[in-house]
């Protein structure tokens, strides 16, 4: 196995560890907000799709990859966009915010 | 120069990822959260975009455009509309994974070596299948397809015999790269296995699969991360794979199921106990009678259920809340972690219709108060109060977390009729001698309640 693929192995492995720690103590309340959020956020295959789309060496290749980071685009501006609005939505009572 | 700064914009996308996640711990600090992984995205799509291989901006600068297009669009939904645009987000998602796999593996077809062929094979095979999977957790949703689950005889045999040639498939072609036919062979097993995997589930089981979908839109994601030698993908899919995870276990215990169950696809299967037919007696009100025994109460906990949202009766439930709080009554909503098509759905609608936020309390939390409530009033709601999930080791529910109303003075059920919900079990909380029926649409019932009590 080469080095690269060992040091994704670690990344992801560590990463997953400090994901199920941190969403484990997101509220119940926010888990449809955190859903659309975790969504937006794996969106960043827009960084590869990118660079496939816009290599100009293949005209399949710049299909496939234009229409990755059509999709991307929209998870992100979707997905960051519908958070702030739900999140916006919850508000605090009245009388126990005094 | 730029290829020096590239890694470690990337670091700081995955460090404002991980930051928002953990703002999300709670809502005042939620949104901060939401802004910080919009900052690091930013930045990343940036870095991508002034790399030095980048020549051809034209189809770049399209796809932006018309991303943005579809998204801001998709994003003014209405609440009751998130558990389709989520399921539609996912099959996004999963279709950009898989179509780079593609663009991937015809560009070095044959030369790919193994670990990173294994690498893409996953992303191309869990790719397609979220992708088809989705779309038909979208079609259901959307009830574009029929939302009761369609079951034939050995679909499990089927569905596993399926995954399994695919990801058999994959390690074949991990190990002999040159057999570049398996290829479009994974592709067209994992489409049709995503269709399979959804036809069998119904509406109820939607948040749970949701959720797994969740899992695999990550996962796949991570797994292009680990084609491309990308860290910062790898970080963003593990996240996304670990959230998705976590919700699916949160959705699997508070349906009762476990956790193999749900992965081998045997959920969505109907219960066939049949409800018994002997006609049981138990009491109705009018919503006048039920505004009286409002008026008097010192506590109420109101049980809402996706009944509610589907009669839009969220906005007068709100008028309610507001009256009674007006008159000194302590009222608090009862969440139960499945209600809604989506995790947290119920919240949101709530919280869309103006409901504070501080009053909405989870399952476990609310249980240790309603022996103290003077009226529990089901909205909607059914299985999730059935006491024979408690009580009765027959009950095809039994065992399933439920919130505890019958322990409360006085139950009043809002209710189309007697008539058993989609489950098709009775619910036993209808024939206790504390329980009212308030037979009607939910919108208008709850309107005639807050018109008793605003008229005194």
């Amino acid at each position: 196995m080469n080095e690269q693929a060992v040091g994704g192995l670690y990344v992801f492995i560590l990463a997953t560890m400090v994901g199920l720690e941190i969403i484990r103590r997101v509220s119940p309340l926010l888990h449809t907000p955190l859903m659309s959020l975790t969504n937006a956020i794996s969106a960043i295959a827009i960084v590869g799709s990118i660079g496939f789309a816009g290599s100009g060496e293949d005209p399949v290749v710049t299909i496939l990859g234009s229409v990755a980071v059509f999709c991307s685009m929209v998870n992100i501006t979707g997905g960051y966009l519908i958070t702030y609005r739900m999140l916006s939505m919850f508000k605090r009572s009245k009388r126990s915010g005094e | 120069m730029i290829d020096a700064i590239v890694p470690f914009i990337g670091l700081a996308a995955a460090v404002s990822f991980v930051l928002g996640l953990r703002w999300m711990s709670a809502v005042p600090t939620a949104r901060r959260g939401v802004l910080v992984g919009v900052a690091g995205m930013a930045l990343a799509v940036i870095g991508a975009l002034l790399r030095p291989e980048i020549i051809d901006y034209r189809f770049i600068a399209a796809a932006l455009v018309f991303g943005t297009v579809i998204g801001v669009p998709m994003a003014m939904m209405p609440m009751t509309a998130v558990p389709q645009r989520t399921a539609l987000s996912h099959s996004f998602g999963a279709l950009a994974a898989a179509l780079v796999g593609t663009a991937e593996f015809y560009l070095h077809a044959g030369s790919i070596e193994g670990g990173t062929m294994l690498a893409l094979g996953l992303e191309v095979l869990l790719g397609s299948l979220t992708f088809t999977a989705s779309l038909m957790a979208f079609g259901k949703l959307q009830e574009l397809l029929p939302q009761r689950p369609i079951t034939f005889r050995f679909q499990n045999y089927l569905n596993i015999s399926l995954i399994v040639t695919a990801v058999m498939c994959v390690l074949l072609l991990a190990i002999q790269p040159q057999w570049t036919f398996l290829f479009p062979i994974i592709v067209i097993l994992a489409l049709s296995f995503g269709v399979l995997f959804i036809i069998p589930i119904g509406g109820a089981d939607m948040p749970t699969v949701i959720s797994l979908l969740n899992s695999y839109a990550g996962l796949a994601a991570a797994a292009m991360g680990f084609v491309l030698g990308n860290t910062l993908l790898i970080v963003a899919g593990a996240l996304d794979g670990s959230s998705g995870f976590i919700l699916s276990m949160v959705m699997s215990k508070a349906m009762n199921r476990s956790f193999t169950n749900i992965l081998f696809g045997a959920f969505g299967q109907v219960q066939t106990k049949a409800a018994s037919t002997e006609s049981r007696p138990y009491r109705s009100a009018s919503p006048a009678d039920a505004a009286d025994i409002l008026k008097t109460a010192g506590k109420v906990v109101i049980v809402p259920g996706y009944g509610m949202a589907v009669a839009q009766a969220q906005h007068v439930v709100h008028e309610l809340h507001d009256l009674l709080m007006k008159e000194d009554i302590d009222v608090k909503f009862a969440i139960h972690p499945v209600a809604g098509r989506m995790p947290g759905h119920m919240n949101v609608l709530l919280a869309e219709a103006n409901i504070p936020y501080d009053r909405l309390i989870e399952m476990d939390e609310i249980n240790g108060e309603l022996p103290m409530t003077d009226v529990a009033l089901v909205i909607g709601a059914n299985d999730v109060t059935n006491p024979a999930a408690r009580k009765d080791p027959n009950s095809p529910i039994f065992g399933m977390p439920i919130i505890d109303v019958d322990k409360a003075q006085t139950v009043m059920v809002v209710k189309r009729s007697m008539a058993p919900g989609f489950s098709g079990i009775d619910n036993d909380l209808y024939y206790m001698d504390n329980t009212l029926m308030i037979f009607g649409d939910a919108k208008s019932v709850v309107q005639q309640i807050v018109k008793a009590i605003g008229g005194k």
